[in-house]
């Protein structure tokens, strides 16, 4: 492979930017625009008047945190129209899973139709990366990664297992 | 008797001067960053759920650095690490004695002075202390046994020894114009009016010397985009041994220089305590001398402030060559086109 070089012409600084006076005051009035400008927008917030947010802070415990519509958070188990759980214990997820964080045992379904289902389903969220390996090698769409709950965390290491009950649970 | 207490009064004023802004720069610090770059800022300090816009962050933060241990790491020198942060806080807080707070007001038939020290050489004191200060700067760099302090100790020297040479010789311009190294003058110099409208401020009949002036400034006092003794990105700098309230000290006399160093430039450039088109006499007079002097100091600590939010910090060469190369001839150039021109307009009889 040939090696290419691409020669880069650094741009050329003149008088004018050899001042740095000016440049400097530039950036000053960058800087001062947008002091001024949130200021103003503050005060207006403050006197009670409709105004363009001066900030784009959001005060994430008292406001919500706004998640990527895509966002991988906690697992949510899917039920079928009967209630039961989808899963059928078929082990893919746990099989799959890198962190090791998912345990299965499984038992004979009642349902002629389908051949096992899950007796029990934790999962360790301490352990879990939430690289979405579980959703993609569910065959049965039982598992997702969509509660959009991501304050997770507990006391104690028995209160980041999630099992089956619980990760059923809707947003919450 | 009355004399004493007067001063007693004076020294506290001076004291609370420094001390209050230097607790409000630090609120300061934060909220404008905050404001500028499109943040809040730290609002969450609060008593009895009254926030009142995160001023009592300063409060928390004293009282954190108050009772925090005061760790003191193996292989210090004894004696001057703990020297390092008094001397440093102690050549700032010196400096205010001489600034002008205020002038002269006549009250009870007697006359009474509102600078702490009224001296015939202020300026010459006041850039003594200011230069005294990098003392503590590098004493902390070298007692540390810390090879990143003693970078940051070398660092402040070396900058201050190349930002003391222009300083003095931006100011030898307007104090030539003036006629005095007293601040209590030089400030009296600038009351008068050019042509009925434009008061004989500094920053108009010497503009490029407060240009330099702020630049050669905000060097001594170590800010951005000159704070390299500190770097906290490359060196912690020259108070990375110390903890608790001693690193606190280091912080407060930071804040403490920026403060005489602006408190300097409003005297000598803003007019000081001259509110321009209004005679000040009497009680009332010195209230307005006070809150004049109080504003320009502000005024130009918030520029300061927002030239450390706009500026990234300048390579260590960049700096020198800034000061020797640049800032110094610039400033002799100035001194002596003063020299010229006050020659010419004395020879025209216009001044």
């Amino acid at each position: 492979m040939a090696v290419t070089v691409r020669p880069v012409t650094r741009p050329a600084r003149g008088l004018w930017e050899q001042v740095y006076l000016i440049e400097v005051l530039r950036g000053l009035g960058v800087t001062f625009r947008h002091f001024f400008v949130n200021l103003w927008r503050h005060v207006l917030a403050l006197l009670g008047r409709r105004a363009a947010a001066g900030a784009v802070t959001i005060q994430y415990p008292e406001q919500p945190a706004v998640l990527g519509r895509r966002a991988r958070t906690r697992h949510r188990l899917l039920r079928r129209p009967d209630g039961a759980p989808r899963c059928t214990a078929c082990l893919l997820c746990e099989t799959i899973c890198p962190a090791k964080c998912i345990r299965i045992t499984a038992e004979e379904s009642p349902d002629p139709m389908v051949e096992k289902r899950a007796r029990s389903f934790d999962i360790d969220v301490g352990m879990c990366v939430f690289c979405g390996h579980c959703v993609e090698a569910c065959p049965v769409d039982a598992i997702h990664m969509d509660s959009s709950q991501v304050e997770l965390a507990s006391y104690t290491r028995a209160g980041m297992i999630w099992n089956m009950e619980s990760l059923m649970r809707e947003k919450r | 008797m009355i004399a004493l207490a007067w001063s007693a009064v004076k020294v506290g004023y001076a004291l609370g001067f420094g001390f209050g802004l230097a607790g409000l720069l630090g609120w300061v610090e934060r909220k404008q960053s905050a404001v500028l770059q499109d943040r809040i800022g730290a609002n969450r300090a609060d008593i009895f759920g009254w926030r009142i816009i995160g001023l009592f962050h300063p409060l928390a933060d004293g009282i954190k650095l108050m009772t925090k241990e005061d760790f003191v790491p193996r292989g210090v020198l004894r004696p001057f690490h703990g020297l390092a942060p008094a001397l440093s806080l102690g050549c700032g807080l010196l400096c205010l004695a001489a600034l002008p707070f205020g002038g002269e007001f006549q009250m009870a038939g007697r006359t009474w002075s509102l600078q702490p020290w009224p001296s015939p050489v202020g300026l010459v004191y006041v850039l003594a202390f200011l230069g005294l200060g990098v003392h503590g700067v590098v004493m902390a760099g070298y007692a540390s046994g810390s090879n990143y302090g003693l970078l940051g100790g070398l660092r402040g020297a070396a900058q201050m020894v190349a930002y003391e040479v222009c300083m003095a010789a931006v100011l030898a311009g307007p104090m030539f114009l003036y006629g005095t190294l007293d601040l209590q003058e030089a400030v009296r110099a600038q009351g008068r009016l050019i042509g009925g409208v434009l008061p004989a401020w500094g920053v108009f009949t010497q503009p490029l010397a407060f240009l330099l002036f702020l630049v050669a400034g905000t060097a001594a006092s170590k800010r951005i985009p000159f704070d390299l003794p500190e770097g906290e990105s490359e060196i912690v700098g020259y108070h990375v041994e110390y903890a608790g309230m001693k690193f606190g000290m280091f912080m407060i006399s930071d804040f403490v220089e920026n403060i005489v160093v602006c408190g300097l430039g409003a005297a000598l450039f803003l007019g000081g305590w001259q509110v321009p088109f209004v005679s000040l006499a009497g009680p009332l007079g010195a209230v307005l001398m006070l809150a004049a002097f109080l504003a320009k100091t502000c005024a130009l600590l918030f520029l300061l402030m927002q030239v450390r939010w706009t500026l990234p910090r300048l390579r260590f060469d960049q700096l020198l060559d800034l000061g020797w190369k640049s800032l110094l001839p610039l400033a002799l150039a100035n001194f002596m086109l003063t020299v010229w021109a006050v020659w010419l307009l004395r020879r025209l009889s216009w001044l």
